[in-house]
């Protein structure tokens, strides 16, 4: 065999070798800067998540909608305010975000109340930026003004929406 | 509006949990490398394509598949990285050995001392098959790693067995490391140091506290109480009785050493380094006196030289000529003269081998590659979530790397000359065997830690809703 092919085999095996050392480094690249930052509680315009990532993250708050056109509308509601119960005075920022109401533990407002069902009633901004109210299926059923809900319904505001003892509306 | 609560963020990891396709493309990868190497060794010793290439080539793809294909369904999370490094290493080893037999020199060495020369590649191939087997068995078997936490004490007792037993075997090269049945003879201590480290990790998970925490500070150091020094001690005493009785300084090293950093990683304090440092510095010094075997060896290291003035083994000077040969690319597979070591070439002097055939930069590479094992190892004790998931992953990782460590280092003349095996690469059944097993319980730690985390259970309201009664 000529020294010539040797060489070249020699080289070219070492090269190969390097290859399979630096491809590997590359796979493990991953774990050592496979961190994601997410911001949380302002809407999200990146790409929407993968659904194993939802899982991994901690605490994480429920799907997000995004808001196209209804953001910064004169007169859209911006906080949450419960009124009545025993979290009276608890406000929550409206962002976008789905709201949920419940006894369960992950809801986004725990109500301690024992006429409320673990997962009661959800607020959530339809795609125009208007808040909708929709009940969960709860035993004791979530009231708006005086009626109660049948149906997803969008809530005007100052509106008193009654869960159990508890008594929520919206407020600029 | 919403500047006011972005500064809350949540980090979690991106890449996607299961890896099987990336190792999947990495183990063809991985049994090509060798096929290449085997083809270049050919034809640089005999100018033609060596005859078994095909089968040899056939007969590592098989068992790289049935390694994937058995982690594909059993261990589904598990790291990418492990099965790939582990088979480009043992495929190398092969074609190293496979060069070594065609050696005309160390088969008229054989002839000369009045032995058969066989070749080795041929059996090392079964005994890669064997270690498969256990691979794809241990994968299999092991439901859960944290299932080993039972058997810690009884691991305890038959490391020690494994340990004392070769004693009572006749020694074999100078040294009684050897259990021996018919012709037939297995290395205990490749398999102790797994199962020790199942019993540190068990013993330390429950200890730590006591180990870390009860001391007292002196001189910037926490000295650790009697009692929590007790293990210690016998540990100590264990691996130096081994170095005594068995002649074997690499095992005790082992031991010693895996103890060390286990002990280290559950306190976290680094007075049990300077410990374990102080307590090997002596009892190395002290056999090193005594032992005449443990003395050779020793003076060889010093002026490994001297032995073609005084007539010794020439073993070390001629390791050494061989990666200076070797220079920074190498002379070539089949093109070197490694041979020359004779006894023990393709064994525990395989390193020598690499280092004038594949030069600096192959060596560098074969470290690298056993580097990612070491380092998949950590990762995985990082990521695990429980903590006898990660003292075990990191005494095995430990365990690993001390032997490199060991074995390269005195190939290389930095420290004296231990018998061990370089793990996958050297010939040897019980090396190679015992290290895929070792790879499948990393391979099923990192898959429970890499395994997403399950769903948060539903939310069982204790008291019911109370319905409203108009």
């Amino acid at each position: 065999m000529s020294e010539l092919t040797l060489t070249v085999m020699r080289l070219g095996f070492l090269a190969v070798l390097w290859l399979f050392v630096i491809v590997a480094v590359q796979v493990i690249r991953s774990d050592l800067f496979g961190t994601r930052v997410t911001q949380r509680g302002s809407a999200r315009r990146g790409a929407p998540d993968r659904p194993q990532q939802q899982q991994q993250r901690q605490s994480a708050p429920p799907p997000q909608r995004q808001q196209s056109g209804g953001r910064g509308r004169r007169g859209a509601p911006t906080k949450l305010v419960v009124s009545e119960g025993t979290l009276t005075g608890t406000t929550v920022a409206l962002q976008g975000q789905t709201i949920t109401l419940g006894r369960a533990h992950d809801s986004t407002i725990v109500l301690d109340d024992d006429y409320a069902s673990s997962r009661h009633a959800r607020i959530y901004p339809d795609r125009d930026g208007q808040w909708i109210v929709e009940d969960l299926g709860s035993t004791n059923g979530t009231y708006l003004d005086r009626t109660r809900l049948t149906t997803p319904t969008p809530i005007a505001l100052g509106a008193p929406i009654r869960i159990g003892k508890t008594v929520i509306e919206l407020r600029k | 509006m919403s500047s006011s609560t972005t500064n809350t963020t949540t980090i979690s990891t991106a890449g996607p949990p299961s890896r099987r396709n990336t190792e999947l493309a990495m183990l063809v990868f991985a049994v090509i490398i060798p096929v290449f190497a085997y083809a270049n060794a050919g034809l640089a010793l005999s100018d033609e394509m060596p005859s078994g290439m095909l089968s040899y080539g056939i007969g590592l793809g098989l068992l790289a598949a049935v390694g994937h294909l058995v982690v594909r369904k059993f261990a589904p999370y598990a790291d990418p990285l492990l099965l790939p490094i582990a088979t480009l290493l043992n495929g190398l080893g092969l074609v190293l050995i496979w060069r070594l037999d065609q050696s005309k020199r160390l088969a008229q060495r054989a002839e000369s001392i009045g032995q058969v020369f066989a070749p080795s590649a041929p059996n090392q191939l079964i005994y890669s098959a064997l270690g498969v087997a256990l691979f794809v068995g241990v994968l299999i078997l092991l439901k859960d790693h944290r299932l080993l936490q039972r058997y810690t004490y009884i691991s305890m007792v038959v490391a020690l067995i494994l340990l004392i037993l070769p004693v009572f075997f006749p020694p074999r090269f100078g040294a009684r490391i050897w259990i021996t049945l018919g012709s037939f003879s297995i290395q205990p201590g490749e398999f102790a140091k797994i199962i020790i480290a199942v019993f540190f990790s068990g013993y330390l998970m429950v200890k730590r506290d006591a180990l870390a925490l009860a001391s007292r500070r002196f001189m910037g150091l926490y000295l650790p109480r009697g009692r929590d020094l007790g293990p210690i001690l016998v540990v100590w005493a264990i691996s130096i009785l081994i170095l005594v009785f068995e002649t074997d300084l690499g095992t005790s090293l082992l031991f010693f050493g895996l103890f060390v950093v286990m002990l280290y990683v559950a306190t976290e304090r680094t007075s049990w380094i300077v410990f374990g440092m102080l307590m090997s510095a002596v009892g190395a010094v002290g056999v090193a006196t005594f032992e005449p075997h443990v003395q050779q060896r020793v003076d060889a290291w010093l002026d490994p030289f001297a032995a073609f003035k005084t007539g010794g083994s020439d073993q070390i000077a001629q390791a050494m000529m061989a990666f200076g040969s070797g220079g920074v690319f190498g002379t070539g597979l089949g093109q070197g003269n490694s041979d020359l070591i004779g006894f023990a070439a393709n064994s525990d002097f395989i390193l020598a081998t690499i280092g004038e055939e594949l030069g600096l930069a192959g060596t560098m590479a074969i470290l690298l590659l056993y580097g990612l094992i070491v380092e998949r190892g950590v990762r995985t004790a990082l990521a695990a979530r429980d903590p006898f998931g990660k003292l075990l992953a990191i005494g095995l990782s430990a365990a690993f790397a001390i032997q490199v460590f060991v074995v390269a280092g005195g190939v290389m003349g930095l420290i004296p000359l231990t018998g061990m095996t370089m793990p996958f690469i050297a010939q040897g059944g019980s090396s190679v065997i015992a290290n895929w097993a070792l790879v499948a319980i990393l391979i099923k730690i990192s898959d429970t830690a890499r395994r997403p985390a399950p769903a948060p259970a539903p939310t069982t309201d204790a008291e019911m809703t109370q319905v409203v009664r108009p």
